[in-house]
């Protein structure tokens, strides 16, 4: 097999399960199933344990690293406090704020806990985050028109994009975007090329722009003027503090950048097109999300950090299942994909994350142009990772 | 729930999206800007398998009046659970409810809970009172555990009017099931216009009022009459009552909902929209709203994303992926993959 993004023909199902009969992607689905009826009828008060521990060091790292960059003019105290609130931010985004919003949560039946309720630490409104990311992008994954993550609207991640001078850009586009990461999230969110064609009305967006201004000025206020203007009062050190907050941030953005990017871009992963999901059963829903989705390789520390978006696989699998249990039934998911044959992607985030950046800058040249470069051995096409 | 004071929205400006409660709930866990808690202060044994639990609820709790109700939920293997209690403490006092170990939320308020504790509540609810203004003489008929809320009336009551004439007529198995048995007799030995009459259906039979009552309350006509207690109780003092053409106020204890396993399709209630509709056990109730034009929220429609969720007022409903059965009232169901299993009603 070569390169996944190489391949350019439309097929009418996941290529990487053209061997399989439609009864065995039946059973798939059945197999599937029953592992995630098994999980969640086996939580209990340890996973409700586990999720409200995290929220309190959440809440401890985010008030103590916020308390700390008050006094920002001591190196010390600067440093502490940029780490803190780093971490403090990545765990509200990934491992809480995203899963929650998921709703791997509402079995608790925990209004301080709970999808309906959450709003999380990004300039992107939760509302609009359910129905771009819980709806579009966990439904339709990857498939080429109907979830935008593909490229979030700018980027050419797949050869299925047919190329356009624009996507020269690439690379530069990538890396401004990588930094301003939850600008980027937010501003897709309010799916303005749906607007431009027509496809989203104009109170719909209307309404979209509002919230999302509403809510990124309490955050840019939070961050860039309630704090430093705290700690000028305080301490008289409130440029400090200010770049203290601008770098937890931009610790995030690019930590959350780096992760998105490890879950459906990676070698090895495929994209679909429209023709591909038309009459789509159960079954065929799980292998679209197994062959559009890679894993980071890891211990816990990394699955923490990632959100368990580490487990990408499993994640797209079961959505709402709570985060704490990918690791669980993770080999379970790999030892099926081995027994059906299916591709499970998976590899340190080192690799997944060189991979994306150079799928991405190939991607950037025309398809004709790549491919004379890649018969004189410039560009060396790599069979896919099944591991 | 309670409303944010000047600190917390000025505090907001560094705590957003959280809320100063969220950060002070790691020190003090009644901390919620959602959802009203308290600390259980005191477990006294009432009876046996029976305790009174003392509360010390959270800010933005309304206190309550003598003879109301309110929801308690714990969290049983990590999933809360609410129930409704009678507080059983007299008006002005702190929240007291007295519990049999019966199901797995009061067995776990009764053997597992300590002082210390967390439990969540809601607003008292409930019109079982005291005339107002207040006029006796009155008559009480408690069976069982429908004498908690008569020791909530009688000791305000008597707080405010030491000399009221009160009859309480209390029926119970036996003498050591006779909840707050001792609490009554000490009201009864301060003040001369409480009387407390016992009745113990191992000994005597099974209270019947239209047999004993002329002999037990001979003035019985003369008494504003209350009555809680098991719905035996309730139907026998309700027909007595109507049939003297005379008032009587009741409380009902909420009935256990009874779950059937086997249920499938019934009618499904939207309550905003004002409409109920069949719903067979093979329809998702989304389904079943939208084709009689109800608009509704709807996104993956696999149960995936959660766009549909409503909360479910009353009835049960059956998970079309899983098969699997949920019916706890203000339970967010997701409408897409949800059937009704009997008669469903939704907040939509």
């Amino acid at each position: 097999m070569t390169l996944a993004i190489l391949e350019a023909t439309p097929r009418t199902r996941a290529s990487a399960s053209a061997h399989l009969s439609p009864e065995q992607i039946a059973e798939l689905g059945r197999e599937l199933d029953a592992i995630k009826a098994e999980i969640m009828a086996s939580l209990d008060e340890n996973d409700a344990r586990y999720i409200r521990s995290v929220i309190t060091a959440q809440r401890v790292l985010e008030a103590s690293g916020r308390i700390c960059l008050l006094f920002g003019g001591q190196p010390v105290a600067w440093a502490g406090g940029v780490g803190m609130l780093s971490v403090a931010k990545i765990l509200e985004n990934m491992e809480i704020g995203h899963n929650v919003i998921h709703g791997q949560w509402d079995w608790m039946r925990d209004p301080d806990i709970h999808s309906t309720t959450w709003e999380w630490d990004v300039v992107a409104p939760a509302d609009g985050w359910k129905h771009t990311h819980n709806n579009l992008h966990h439904t339709w994954t990857n498939v080429l028109g109907r979830d935008d993550d593909v490229g979030y609207d700018i980027l050419r991640v797949t050869e299925r994009q047919p190329w356009s001078p624009k996507a020269v850009f690439n690379v530069p586009l990538n890396m401004v975007l990588a930094p301003f990461f939850e600008w980027g999230i937010a501003i897709y969110g309010l799916e303005l090329p749906d607007a431009r064609e027509g496809k989203k009305s104009k109170q719909a967006l209307r309404k979209d722009v509002l919230a999302f201004l509403k809510k990124a000025a309490r955050q840019v206020g939070k961050d860039y003027a309630a704090t430093p203007l705290l700690a000028q009062l305080l301490t008289g050190s409130g440029l400090a503090s200010l770049a203290g907050t601008a770098a937890a941030n931009l610790v995030r953005n690019l930590w959350t950048h780096a992760v998105i990017f490890c879950g459906h871009f990676p070698d090895g992963v495929e994209a679909f097109d429209e023709a591909s999901v038309e009459g789509e059963t159960r079954g065929e829903w799980y292998v679209r999300q197994i062959a559009g989705s890679a894993n980071i390789d890891g211990g816990p520390l990394m699955h923490l950090m990632t959100g368990n978006l580490s487990y990408q696989i499993e994640h797209h699998l079961f959505p709402d299942m709570p985060s704490n249990r990918y690791a669980e039934v993770a080999p379970r998911v790999r030892a099926l994909c081995q027994k059906y044959g299916l591709p499970y992607v998976s590899g340190p985030m080192l690799r997944q994350v060189g991979q994306t950046w150079r799928s991405i800058g190939r991607l950037s040249l025309p398809d004709s142009l790549r491919a004379r470069l890649s018969r004189r051995g410039s560009v060396r096409a790599r069979p896919i990772i099944v591991s | 729930m309670p409303k944010a004071n000047t600190l917390t929205r000025l505090a907001s400006a560094l705590t957003y999206p959280l809320r100063l409660d969220d950060f002070l709930a790691v020190i003090d866990p009644r901390h919620s800007s959602r959802q009203l808690r308290a600390v259980v202060t005191k477990v006294t044994p009432a009876a046996p398998g029976v305790a009174t639990l003392t509360l010390r609820p959270g800010r933005g709790w309304l206190p309550h009046m003598a003879g109301q109700w309110m929801r308690v939920g714990v969290d049983v293997g990590g999933v809360r659970q609410w129930r409704p209690f009678t507080i059983s403490s007299p008006e002005g006092e702190a929240p007291s409810i007295t519990v049999g170990a019966a199901g797995d939320v009061s067995t776990k308020l009764v053997n597992d809970t300590r002082p210390g504790d967390v439990v969540f509540i809601d607003q008292p609810e409930g019109d079982f009172l005291l005339p107002a203004p207040l006029t006796t003489p009155l008559l009480l008929v408690a069976g069982g555990t429908g004498a908690t809320p008569m020791y909530a009336l009688i000791s305000t009551l008597l707080a405010r009017l030491p000399d009221a004439d009160v009859v309480l007529l209390q029926a119970s198995r036996t003498p050591q099931d006779a909840i707050f048995a001792a609490e009554f007799a000490a009201l009864a030995s301060r003040h001369e216009g409480l009387k407390v009459i016992h009745w113990h259906s191992r000994e005597s039979g099974r209270l019947k009022l239209a047999a004993s009552i002329d002999t037990l309350v001979p003035d019985w006509r003369d008494r504003a009459a209350y009555v809680c207690g098991p719905t035996s109780l309730i139907a026998d003092a309700e027909a007595f009552w109507s049939d003297a053409g005379l008032p009587l106020t009741v409380e009902r204890f909420t009935i256990p909902r009874i779950v059937d396993p086997d249920a499938v399709g019934g009618t499904v209630t939207f309550a905003r929209a004002g409409q109920t509709l069949d719903a067979p056990g093979a329809s998702s109730l989304l389904e079943v709203g939208e084709r009689a034009g109800i608009e509704l929220p709807s996104g993956c429609r696999m149960g995936i994303c959660r766009t549909c969720l409503k909360t479910l007022k009353d009835g049960q409903v059956r998970d079309l992926v899983t098969g699997s059965l949920t019916g706890e009232p203000g339970e967010h169901i997701r409408t897409c993959v949800s059937a009704a299993a009997g008669d469903v009603t939704l907040d939509a």
